[in-house]
């Protein structure tokens, strides 16, 4: 089972002229195994929404709740929410010099499941993920996202969710910056998470062109740090024909 | 005409530096004024915990144990009196250094021989005893032409130091120096390396500071001939009230000549006190060379100083690249909100990154049996406080 139940979430960040309300109330529930896309122009407040889940300090909660099977999420420290089972997906993993992916994987796996996995079925189970995500065996040598190319981050972020195995995985524009091949590589990698049971997925995207490799149950479009209208696929199909001028147009009003 | 004769010169150059970063050099002890602690070279070092190494105290040659481990073929005869001093083109630029060579009674030599590749490093152990005598120590290192070699420099126990490592790497040689400063906590170490290149030779210096209360290394690398490479390599940790300083000073005085400089440090502890400055000069005879300077440190306690001073002079524009970074930082929040947003318990990543951090530079080191200790010291280091603090 899982659920992701975010009520009248308002977020705010600072900026040089006192604290900027971002999101102003979104409510959303992601219900068990389902697949909600979330569309919106550029600085309508998706990334803020994906990182105030996760717990980024940079952001303030000043109102509304997030639960994830009914614990409450925002009472949480960001590690604690990992290992209730949030898995954050960023669009710029981050360097961390010195560290292999090996040891950042291993380290991950064993703060998750609070026991270190068994070494021989772990070895190959990273081997297999990697493999799976068009990544050679040398990869787990590297030093995590150091020099890694624009491709490697998004699909070493998906090894990361097949291998970390949370219950429900927000993607914030994991299809940026990706050529068709690695589009759908990675597009892969989700929906062989959503094939597991009970599994959901918040998946935030600029553009519609991930959602043809994957379908999802839900879209909803954002703008101006709120929910501006929700509905099935065929809404990001207007999306890809309109763009989203019809509802900054009925924001700005 | 006084035109023409500067054009002349400067066409020749290799003389006279004017700056206050590489002054003027002399063997005489009186031509270097005992410091007050204002000048630029003195500014950042706690005068009062030299135990009077810069001003008078009398130096002597020992109590201090110098023992080697020696592989087949090389050599280490001590020569009594002066004629080693200066042998590499040094000349002390100040009054500790001059007043180290002017005490040293002799000099302890390693040499290896030319065309020899000498297989396991050569182990050089100085310890002191904690008698309370000042210590001065002359030591000349030379790889012959086309030798290849590891010395390994360990510095421990309690002393009182003020010593001179010349380096002569001939031509077309291959020498690594390890430098382990690892001394008991009330130990004052001011050392100076001087290392001179040879053509088409490659020297790499690894340079490691743990323990101490004061230690403070000059390193200068000179080129003797075209196409040397120099790669300097530092990781120092100072504790609470451990002042660490390193001067680096790499002189670009030959054409093709490369230099790589990257010092990593942390610092944890009330009274902390890390200094990286950073010297290259690029003269004007100098060109094509390729040099770049990084130092960074890594602060993980309130109550530490970290300065950090990269300077670069260039004479000639005709160079191939020439960059320097450096920054003192926290830990990332990003990275360890990236770990974090994995599961990783606050005090596990962050020992993940400082860990990282180090690994970075101890990778790059190529002594195996080393790396292997480094990173068991850096463990031991962090026990101390990072693994505490949660």
């Amino acid at each position: 089972m899982s659920t992701l139940e975010i009520k009248d979430l308002k977020v705010s960040v600072e900026t040089e002229d006192g604290p900027k309300e971002i999101l102003k109330g979104v409510t959303l529930t992601i219900g068990d195994g389902e697949t909600h896309a979330i569309m919106g122009p550029n600085g309508s407040g998706k990334s803020t929404l994906a990182y105030s889940i996760a717990g980024h300090p940079k952001y303030t909660i000043t109102g509304g709740s997030v639960t994830l099977d009914g614990e409450d999420l925002l009472d949480m420290t960001v590690d604690e929410r990992a290992r209730a089972g949030l898995f954050l997906a960023m669009q710029y993993p981050v360097e961390v010099p010195g560290v292999s992916v090996a040891n950042f994987l291993r380290t991950a796996k064993t703060a998750i499941d609070g026991e270190a996995p068994k070494l021989r079925t772990w070895v190959k189970d990273v081997n297999g993920a990697l493999e799976r995500l068009n990544l050679d065996p040398s990869f787990s040598q590297r030093s995590v996202n150091e020099g890694f190319s624009g491709g490697e981050k998004k699909r070493h972020e998906m090894a990361q969710l097949e291998l970390l195995d949370p219950k429900v995985a927000v993607l914030d524009e994991t299809d940026s910056g990706l050529d068709i091949d690695a589009l759908k590589i990675v597009s892969e990698g989700i929906n062989r998470f959503r094939e597991r049971e009970g599994k959901g997925v918040l998946l935030i995207t600029h553009y519609t062109r991930i959602l043809r490799y994957v379908q999802p149950d839900r879209v909803h479009v954002f703008v101006d740090g709120r929910v501006a209208e929700s509905g099935g696929a065929e809404l990001a199909e207007e999306l890809e024909a309109n763009g989203y001028d019809r509802f900054i147009k009925a924001a700005a009003v | 005409m006084t035109a023409t004769v500067e054009t002349v010169r400067d066409a020749l150059e290799l003389d006279k530096i004017e700056s206050h970063l590489h002054p003027e050099g002399s063997f005489d002890v009186e031509a270097h004024e005992v410091p007050t602690g204002r000048e630029e070279i003195w500014r950042f070092t706690p005068l009062k915990r030299l135990k009077g190494l810069h001003s008078d105290v009398e130096l002597v040659a020992g109590p201090l144990s110098v023992t080697f481990d020696l592989p087949d073929g090389v050599r280490n005869p001590v020569v009594e009196g002066d004629s080693l001093k200066g042998v590499s083109g040094y000349v002390p630029t100040d009054r500790i250094a001059a007043r180290a060579l002017a005490a040293a009674p002799s000099t302890n030599t390693i040499t290896i021989p030319a065309d020899t590749v000498v297989d396991r490093p050569i182990a050089v152990t100085v310890r002191g005893d904690g008698g309370g005598q000042a210590i001065a120590q002359h030591l000349v290192v030379t790889a012959e032409p086309h030798s290849k070699a590891t010395v390994v420099f360990r510095f421990a126990g309690s002393a009182t130091l003020a010593d001179v490592i010349e380096i002569v790497v001939g031509d077309g040689a291959q020498l690594t120096v390890v430098n382990i400063d690892d001394w008991d906590d009330d130990a004052v170490r001011v050392g100076h390396r001087y290392v001179s290149v040879g053509r088409d030779a490659s020297f790499k210096h690894i340079d490691i500071t743990f323990g101490g209360d004061v230690v403070r290394n000059d390193t200068t690398a000179t080129y003797a001939g075209p196409g040397g490479e120099a790669e300097m390599l530092g990781l120092y940790f100072a504790d609470a009230g451990q002042h660490i300083e390193h001067r680096l000073f790499v002189d670009h005085t030959a054409p093709k000549t490369k230099s790589n400089v990257v010092y990593k440090g942390a610092l944890q502890g009330e009274g902390a006190h890390t200094v990286w400055i950073g010297n290259v000069l690029i003269r004007k005879v100098a060109e094509g060379i390729e040099t770049y300077e990084e130092n960074r440190n890594l602060v993980l306690t309130d109550g530490c100083q970290a300065d950090s001073v990269p300077n670069l002079e260039i004479e000639t524009g005709e160079i191939e690249g020439a960059g320097h970074a450096s920054a003192t930082g926290r830990f990332d929040d990003e990275q360890l909100f990236y770990l974090r947003s994995r599961g990783v318990p606050e005090a596990e990543a962050r020992r993940l990154v400082v860990h990282g951090f180090f690994n970075d530079l101890i990778r790059q080191i190529h002594v195996p049996e080393l790396e292997e200790e480094l990173f068991a010291t850096v463990e031991a280091e962090l026990a101390k406080n990072v693994l505490k603090a949660n």
